[in-house]
């Protein structure tokens, strides 16, 4: 029994940082309609950002903040370079993009820091929390940070004007403009919170699977998993996917004979057939009502 | 009278194909006009090349400021509501969110929540079902509560297509009233696209008539009705 306790908490754990990865592809797809496959490479570079910055002796809190300024303005930088021009262009333009994008940021990130494998800080420690061996500080510390986020954007779109707006302009870009919205700096601005978001998975992440340029490869596939399960269209789904995806990767791991650490990543890939079959929408993605 | 929108010479494309063959015309300010035509004539593509919604040229001024060249929200901007053929409701969004998307670009947030009860006064229904999503609407509802949040703009200029299209005949006068009585009351000029050509040019005082592209016709409201001529050949009934 306590191995199951243990397996589920560590599990909640994990799933915190792939709950944060899927709201950041959730944030893209609601505003273009595409999956971002850089999404992980651009959160290994801002926590790279963050890293350099704690090297040049900013504290840990700082450097946080600082990085997700800068990652915000990163990737409205990336939208208006890049995906403003493609706004039109067919999927698999977009696509090829992406790919692009993933592949320049992670040899820069390679070309800048090496491909060498280097420790990250916590600031929550790894004593076990409240006295209990079941999860560690910073594993408390990664759901902490999770649910925080996840409040914090639930307020930013149900009760600010500039949240109604980008909803607006997600589900109706027309209508949107003729409301006087500028929606194609309402995309931009979904990429750069997106880009912030990411930098939260990353900078939580980074003390466990340790920083490096690949650091995010298994974890966005997670987060895809997770943005898929919980629905595409629904933040509050991707946070519960994202829960989901951990606590079933660690049983899996645990429980299925042969399944083990290294066929856990396949897992995710099963789960995302078995949900695109089964229910395509997801588990709250909102099925839309409409009368004719 | 001073002439708030000046349309001089207008084409507009979709494509290749010439839409707008050179249209000119002019709203007073205050005014209630009504653009009639069949299918196909480019009623919905003035109003769009208005906005620029759809690739034109020729000069749009709008209070003396040119219109050409500038974005479609900055249009919005400028105090020109558009009520889009299919009504362009946020269907995922509550019926109070489409009326706060109406006001969105304007900062009095004191005057934007009064004016949300104003819209209320007017369209009862839409305050019984304020926290509904605006998709579960019925048609009806849902053009009431693209005007609504049309207005929720206080603009100076409404640009209104087919209003009418697919409600029952009692809405649309109903719909028709409150528009006739925002015109009067909230100093609202209107030009509302039609093809139900016989109440538009009950409510309209002034009107154009456009066929494939140009303006055939134009006048007083009343004048128009009742010459046998027109109706027969343009708006037939």
């Amino acid at each position: 029994m306590e191995l199951f306790t243990n397996q589920v908490l560590a599990g909640i754990a994990t799933g915190a940082i792939y709950a944060c990865m899927a709201l950041a592809v959730v944030m893209i797809y609601q505003a273009i309609d595409h999956l971002n496959f850089a999404q992980g490479e651009m959160a290994m570079f801002s926590t790279f950002i963050s890293w350099q910055l704690m090297q040049w002796g900013i504290a840990y809190w700082w450097a946080f903040l600082l990085t997700l300024v800068i990652s915000f303005v990163g990737g409205i930088v990336i939208e208006r370079l890049l995906f403003k021009p493609l706004a039109k262009a067919p999927v698999l333009t977009n696509v090829a993009g992406f790919i692009a994008l993933f592949a320049v940021v992670n040899s820069v990130a390679g070309l800048i820091w090496d491909f060498t494998i280097k420790q990250y800080p916590t600031p929550f420690g790894s004593s076990p929390f409240l006295g209990s061996q079941l999860i560690s500080t910073h594993q408390a510390g990664m759901i902490g940070v999770t649910l925080l986020l996840l409040v914090a954007l639930y307020v930013f779109f149900q009760f600010t004007r500039i949240g109604l707006a980008m909803r607006a302009a997600a589900s109706l870009p027309e209508s949107a403009r003729l409301v006087g919205i500028n929606t194609s700096w309402m995309i931009a601005l979904g990429w750069g919170m997106a880009s912030a978001i990411g930098a939260i998975a990353g900078i939580l992440i980074a003390p466990v699977v340790f920083l490096e340029p690949n650091m995010m490869g298994g974890v966005l596939i997670y987060g895809f998993a997770a943005a898929v399960l919980g629905g595409l269209t629904s933040p509050l789904g991707a946070v519960l996917g994202g829960f989901l995806v951990g606590i079933f990767e660690n049983l899996a791991g645990t429980y299925i004979p042969g399944v083990g650490n290294e066929l856990k990543l396949p897992i995710a890939l099963a789960l995302i057939i078995t949900v695109l079959v089964v229910k395509p929408a997801g588990l709250l993605g909102r099925p839309i009502v409409k009368r004719v | 009278m001073t002439s708030m929108l000046n349309v001089k010479d207008l084409r507009a494309y979709y494509g290749q194909v010439q839409a707008l063959h050179g249209l000119s015309f002019a709203l007073n300010e205050g005014s209630l006009t009504t653009l009639l035509g069949a299918n196909g004539a480019g009623k919905t593509t003035t109003l769009r090349a208005i906005c620029n919604m759809v690739r034109s040229t020729g000069a749009i001024e709008f209070e003396g400021k040119p219109l050409s060249g500038q974005s479609t929200e900055n249009v919005v901007r400028l105090g020109i509501a558009h009520v889009p053929q299919g009504r362009g409701t946020f269907t995922t969004l509550t019926v109070e969110e489409n009326l706060q998307l109406g006001a969105i670009t304007r900062n009095d947030r004191k005057n934007i929540v009064s004016d949300i009860e104003r819209m209320y006064d007017h369209f009862p229904v839409l305050k019984e079902r304020h926290t509904q999503q605006a998709g579960t609407l019925s048609g009806g509802e849902q053009q009431m509560l693209a005007v609504a949040r049309a207005l929720m703009l206080r603009p100076r200029l409404m640009l209104l297509d087919e209003p009418s299209f697919g409600l029952a005949p009692l809405i649309v006068r109903d719909l028709f009233k409150i528009l006739g009585k925002i015109n009067r009351e909230d100093k609202v000029t209107i030009l509302v696209v039609e093809q139900n050509a016989q109440l538009a040019l009950e409510l309209a005082d002034q009107a154009y008539v456009i066929e494939t592209g140009r303006i055939v016709m134009s006048g007083n409201a009343k004048d128009i009705a009742t010459n046998e001529d027109v109706r027969k050949s343009y708006l037939g009934y």
